[in-house]
């Protein structure tokens, strides 16, 4: 044919990856990348990892750099931290992290504290990770949510990935920060794919730990929120959409250092204020948040009270029924929008 | 006798009289360790030269002496909070010392001012971090629990939590493949911790580079090792592991243990237990008396029986490898550095407050520190 010029195409290449494959792949390629980097924990590595987020690496890696433990959480959680000290940078696997309760002390008070302590002498470059929070049917000892726990200590960083972009970004980001890290992933989120451009799928790509992101601009109501409940915020505002509400939603990524200046600048935008989720009320991340508000700049441009959405405050039950009616519902966040915008 | 008392007719006593009158280098016998699942143990008798007895006397004497000063500041409320005592162990931290070297680590709990000292701290630094000032060797923001060098991982101040960290160490040295190893100590009271039960299970099952030492001082705070332990042989706890029960008040056992120990797991055998038989003058901390769980009679007999400081005093003049001249002029040595560092450790001035939120994280952007009330502005830096 004749000299027409070629039409540019621009191709945006995306794949689909589920968080536990986004999680599986950050830490393949952080080990690959330091040879500093293990990981340690129960049926990490030759289980291929309770919940598969390990899957491979045993088989690629070995026996020295993907280590089964025993069961016994406060002695290998003792070791890593003992590991990070001297120069190793672990990945603690908690099989969940309700586990992680017989292992705090080495947690909060080997880990957090010790670069304070030390004066600078002592760095800790520890990853701890694991599901947190509510699952399906897994009932009481096996459904909290670390958040607020974690999130109250000084000298920890805390992250809640949503999805596969976060998972993946701070994943590796973790990895890399000299600092004692407590990663908090969510069993329910592990199946879902996202899809992921190029640029996320880049070897190097890592996101700020500390940068909350907005998942959806709006500008009747900021909903915040991290891990799964950003789906759910999601979710809430595609029907709201359809009364004309148009909700902010927020996507916290990381628990501490907390971003309030993307919520106050959200919120100093909107007006109103609504947090979401899955932890139980007293002393949790949306009381943190409504209180930041208060004490800041926000506050003059709210037109409702700030408030949150929670768990119910009660251990988790195990029937379907009652579980559904434990944890913060789609509907929940719907009717408490109204609620604040007086509908 | 007249001369030893004038310290200046001393010393020219002492310079009158060479050193080739001295004898360089004697053999003493030891005590015999008790064994746990070992056919043989260290030597029955230990070599010591000269200059190493000079070094382990004036090391030891530097511990004592710094502790009693450490006795003084805090009944003067110069040292505040909690400060446990180490005099009457010495032989333990010196002797183990001589053991390793410096590349190889260490970690031990709370009573920690004299391993400190033995894994490279100053007198000065160590009693300016016990007064809380600038200069302290963690610049006042650790305290008495929490002193760290290089390779030594303090002070730690929660009962039994550094031993898993101890492995957690010996695991690095073998994944790096340096031959290094690490000394991980415990006392009595903390024997009984879960947490020691899990890490003599993996270091034996991954076979790392770590000695367990277990600090029998007789007592857990106020309770005797008969009320608190069902068994009190703590150098067979480990079970599967090898275990060693050494008089911790002769530093050359101590010494002769640990080389042993040493070259158990520089060979790759995995871990190994010491139980030092040793005792503490003071009482837990300054909190206590000390005297109200065990009698005076028994301190007394124990500082007129065992002093670890005495006994290789006694063995170095009675074999003439030192005079008292000699000893007494490291004494007055001794007694002026610590002068020197209390001196030193009452006048720095305390840390400046923009260190309240300094280290808190390693490697990062200076953020935000939330202050007592919304409005003060308070920055970190790493």
């Amino acid at each position: 044919s004749s000299a027409r010029p070629l039409q540019r195409l621009s191709i945006v290449l995306l794949r689909k990856v589920n968080v536990r494959d986004a999680l599986n792949q950050a830490m393949d390629e952080e080990l690959e990348r330091d040879e500093k980097v293990f990981l340690l924990g129960e049926e990490v590595a030759q289980y291929d990892g309770a919940y598969k987020v390990s899957r491979g690496l045993w088989k690629k890696y070995g026996d020295k750099r993907i280590i089964d433990t025993p069961i016994t959480e406060m002695g290998f959680a003792g070791i890593a931290v003992g590991a990070a000290f001297a120069g190793l940078r672990p990945i603690c696997e908690f099989m969940t992290w309700n586990f992680s309760m017989q292992a705090i002390d080495q947690v909060i008070n080997s880990a957090a504290k010790t670069y304070y302590m030390s004066a600078g002498a002592q760095p800790v470059p520890i990853v701890f990770r694991g599901p947190n929070g509510s699952s399906a049917g897994v009932a009481a000892q096996h459904s909290q949510c670390f958040a607020a726990w974690y999130g109250h200590c000084p000298g920890l960083k805390v992250v809640s990935p949503w999805n596969s972009e976060d998972a993946r970004g701070l994943l590796k980001a973790a990895i890399r920060d000299n600092n004692p890290v407590v990663f908090l992933e969510n069993e329910l989120m592990y199946g879902v794919p996202f899809d992921l451009s190029e640029e996320v799928m880049h070897k190097d790509f890592v996101l700020p730990i500390g940068k909350a992101k907005v998942e959806r601009q709006g500008t009747h109501i900021t909903l915040v929120s991290h891990s799964r409940c950003v789906g759910f915020c999601l979710d809430a505002a595609a029907v709201l959409a359809k009364e004309g509400v148009e909700c902010e939603v927020v996507n916290l990524r990381t628990i501490r250092p907390l971003d309030v200046e993307t919520i106050e600048a959200s919120v100093m935008k909107t007006g109103h204020l609504v947090t979401v989720e899955g932890g139980w009320p007293q002393y949790g991340v949306g009381a943190e948040i409504c209180a930041r508000i208060m004490e800041g700049p926000a506050f003059n441009y709210l037109d409702a009270p700030a408030v949150r959405v929670t768990g119910v405050d009660i251990p988790m039950p195990y029937a379907k029924i009652l579980e559904d009616h434990s944890v913060p519902q789609i509907k929940d966040i719907i009717f408490t929008v109204k609620k604040v915008l007086n509908m | 006798r007249v001369l030893e008392l004038t310290g200046c007719a001393a010393s020219m006593v002492a310079s009158s009289r060479s050193y080739a009158d001295f004898t360089p280098e004697a053999t003493f016998d030891i005590k015999k360790v008790d064994l746990h699942r070992l056919e043989e143990g260290p030597p029955l008798t230990a070599t010591l030269t000269r200059e190493e007895g000079l070094k382990y006397y004036r090391t030891m004497q530097t511990i004592r002496r710094m502790e009693l000063k450490a006795d003084q500041l805090y009944k003067q409320k110069i040292i505040r909070g909690f400060c446990h005592l180490y005099d009457g162990q010495e032989a333990c931290a010196v002797g183990i010392e001589g053991g390793i070297t410096l590349s190889d680590h260490l970690i031990t709990a709370y009573r920690a001012h004299g391993y400190t000292l033995t894994r490279g701290g100053t007198v000065r630094e160590i009693m300016a971090e016990l007064t809380g000032r600038r200069g302290g060797i963690a610049k006042g923001k650790g305290g008495s629990m929490h002193m760290y060098t290089k390779n030594f991982y303090g002070g730690n101040g929660i009962v039994g939590a550094q031993v898993p960290l101890g492995a957690g160490v010996a695991l690095a040295c073998k994944y790096l493949g340096n031959d290094q190893l690490c000394v991980s100590l415990y006392g009595d009271g903390a024997a009984n911790q879960g947490q020691i039960f899990e890490t003599y299970n993996m270091s034996s099952l991954w076979k790392l580079p770590i000695i367990f030492i277990c600090e029998n001082n007789q007592y857990g705070m106020g309770t005797s090792v008969e009320r608190s332990s069902a068994s009190t042989e703590y150098y067979k706890r480990g079970d599967y592991i090898p275990g060693l029960r050494v008089d911790g008040m002769d530093v050359l056992c101590v010494r002769e243990a640990t080389k042993f120990a040493a070259d158990h797991c520089r060979s790759g055998k995995g871990p190994i237990l010491m139980e030092l038989q040793t005792y503490r003058y003071h009482g837990h901390s300054m909190s206590d008396p000390g005297v109200s769980y065990r009698t005076r009679e028994e301190i007394q007999e124990v500082r007129s029986k065992s002093d670890p400081i005495s006994m290789l005093k006694d063995r170095m003049l009675s074999n003439n490898m030192a005079s008292i001249e000699e000893l007494k002029e490291i004494d007055i040595a001794v007694r002026k550095e610590i002068e020197d560092a209390a001196q030193f450790a009452t006048t720095d001035p305390e840390p400046p407050l923009d260190d309240l939120c300094s280290h808190i994280f390693a490697n990062d952007q200076p953020f935000e520190v939330r202050a007592a009330t919304p409005w003060t502005k308070l920055t970190s830096t790493s």
